[in-house]
């Protein structure tokens, strides 16, 4: 399992990860190696305005769909277009090519209340 | 791991569902099915009660032919699905495993005095070798004596020492073969054939339930409990072409009855868009009535397109019809499409 030692995490296995003013979220590797094949995935509108918590997709693997999570609320300002055509881009490189949205966070204190590296790594570990 | 009839079942082996899909489709899968069951009908009077019993022509079988067939109740619904193997002096019958018990019960029930049904399932083990260099890579280890046989037919070989009854059949679509032998040479022959796989450079993998699954989908062919059950008659499934109505056999005249008032619903296979359909999802007319339901779909990493098998009301059975399918509340567009999504390499 690798860990983006960057990013916080939620424990339904999202990550954000702050690029300037804007957090990138996908999912975390372990959570990719859980769901295995990952063959489409549902991302929202740009322009949407979600809570914390509030469900921004669907990833859907070989066997089964789950709910993706917003980490901290936000508008969302763009969605990796790439993962319609190559949603396994989430298997290879979760953290990197991977990426699912990019949202402008709404309440920044919100981050304080994420997993950091270290705490989701051992959260992860007991599954 | 998944717990299936009483196995315990890989979904997937560390290689990935899509990728061992992919695999079987350009060489060599290998499909671990002791689950399956064999039930051997013999005696005086064997042919004509295995005749009466499944629903396919069979009598027109030479020894050695492999044939795919229906098991019927009365109803004309489908306890199971078959591949039936003549062999000298004996019928060879290969069934699904959650139906094994049952299946044995229903042909033990029906035996004439004469006749005897016993089930080999136990001292039997099944493995499927599927893809396009199937064949060649079990030339190697047998002596050349398996491309020989023709598609649907079936030969005493050896592998190795092992005693293996091969049926050059299989449930992906692609050419190959299933090997029958003794239980306790399993381990043996599975690693015998992954090893010469490796030494010969064809490429050879392990292959679980998912892909399995896919692989059938794509080919057109029906899982039980999905596209078929004790729930569904042989015709709304489209299996007319597997029911011989020369002969007599248990669910017949149900079946004419139901040919004569023209089926309630029809399976169909669908193509979506945004979005993956699966087992239980609603189909909706694009009016929006509700129309049927989906019994199996998934993502198809050959033709990469997300469909599903489904049963609608027969007017919107049609290749080329418009409509909904609900996923996860939404409605999502979907088309009725000719099946097979992927035509079988044996059938091109």
């Amino acid at each position: 399992m690798t860990i983006d030692k960057n990013a916080r995490y939620r424990t339904s296995h999202e990550y954000a990860r702050r690029e300037g003013a804007s957090i990138v979220t996908g999912i975390s590797d372990h959570a990719q190696d859980s769901l295995g094949d990952i063959v489409f995935v549902e991302l929202p509108a740009v322009g949407k305005v979600l809570k914390q918590g509030e469900a921004f997709g669907v990833v859907e693997s070989v066997k089964a769909a789950s709910d993706l999570y917003m980490p901290l609320s936000g508008t969302i300002t763009e969605v990796n277009a790439a993962l319609q055509g190559d949603p396994a881009l989430i298997n290879k490189d979760p953290y990197g090519a991977g990426w699912m949205i990019k949202f402008a966070p709404a309440n920044a204190a919100e981050w304080d209340g994420l997993l950091d590296a270290a705490a989701y790594e051992k959260e992860a570990g007991k599954e | 791991m998944a717990p299936f009839a009483g196995y315990d079942m890989p979904i997937s082996y560390p290689t990935g569902a899509v990728e061992e899909h992919l695999i079987t489709r350009r060489s060599v899968g290998l499909f671990d099915i002791d689950h399956m069951g064999q039930i051997e009908v013999s005696g005086p009077g064997a042919n004509e009660f295995v005749s009466a019993t499944v629903s396919a022509k069979i009598l027109d079988m030479k020894d050695r032919d492999a044939r795919y067939s229906l098991l019927l109740d009365e109803q004309g619904l489908v306890l199971d699905d078959l591949f039936v193997y003549r062999l000298p002096g004996r019928w060879w019958i290969v069934v699904n495993a959650s139906n094994r018990e049952a299946d044995y019960a229903w042909f033990k029930r029906r035996a004439p005095a004469g006749v005897k049904v016993v089930d080999h399932s136990e001292a039997t083990y099944m493995i499927a070798v599927q893809g396009p260099r199937a064949l060649e890579l079990l030339d190697l280890v047998s002596g050349g004596a398996v491309s020989v046989l023709p598609r649907f037919t079936s030969g005493d070989i050896s592998i190795r020492g092992i005693p293996v009854l091969f049926g050059r059949t299989g449930y992906t679509g692609e050419d190959g073969g299933e090997l029958f032998f003794p239980a306790e040479r399993a381990l043996e022959l599975w690693e015998l054939l992954l090893a010469e796989g490796e030494r010969r450079g064809i490429e050879t993998k392990a292959i679980g339930l998912a892909a399995r699954d896919s692989l059938r989908f794509e080919a057109g062919m029906p899982l039980h409990g999905h596209e078929i059950s004790p729930a569904i008659n042989a015709l709304e499934a489209g299996f007319k072409w597997a029911c011989d109505f020369e002969k007599d056999f248990v669910g017949r005249s149900a079946l004419e009855k139901i040919q004569a008032e023209g089926p309630r619903r029809r399976l169909v296979g669908i193509e979506v868009t945004g979005g993956v359909p699966r087992e239980g999802y609603e189909l909706r007319s694009e009016a929006g009535a509700p129309i049927g339901q989906c019994v199996a779909g998934m993502f198809c990493p050959t033709v990469r397109k997300y469909a599903a098998n489904a049963f609608v009301l027969p007017e919107f059975a049609k290749a080329g019809t418009r409509l909904k399918v609900v996923i996860h509340g939404n409605p999502k567009d979907a088309v009725v499409v000719k099946r097979p999504l992927y035509v079988p390499a044996y059938r091109r």
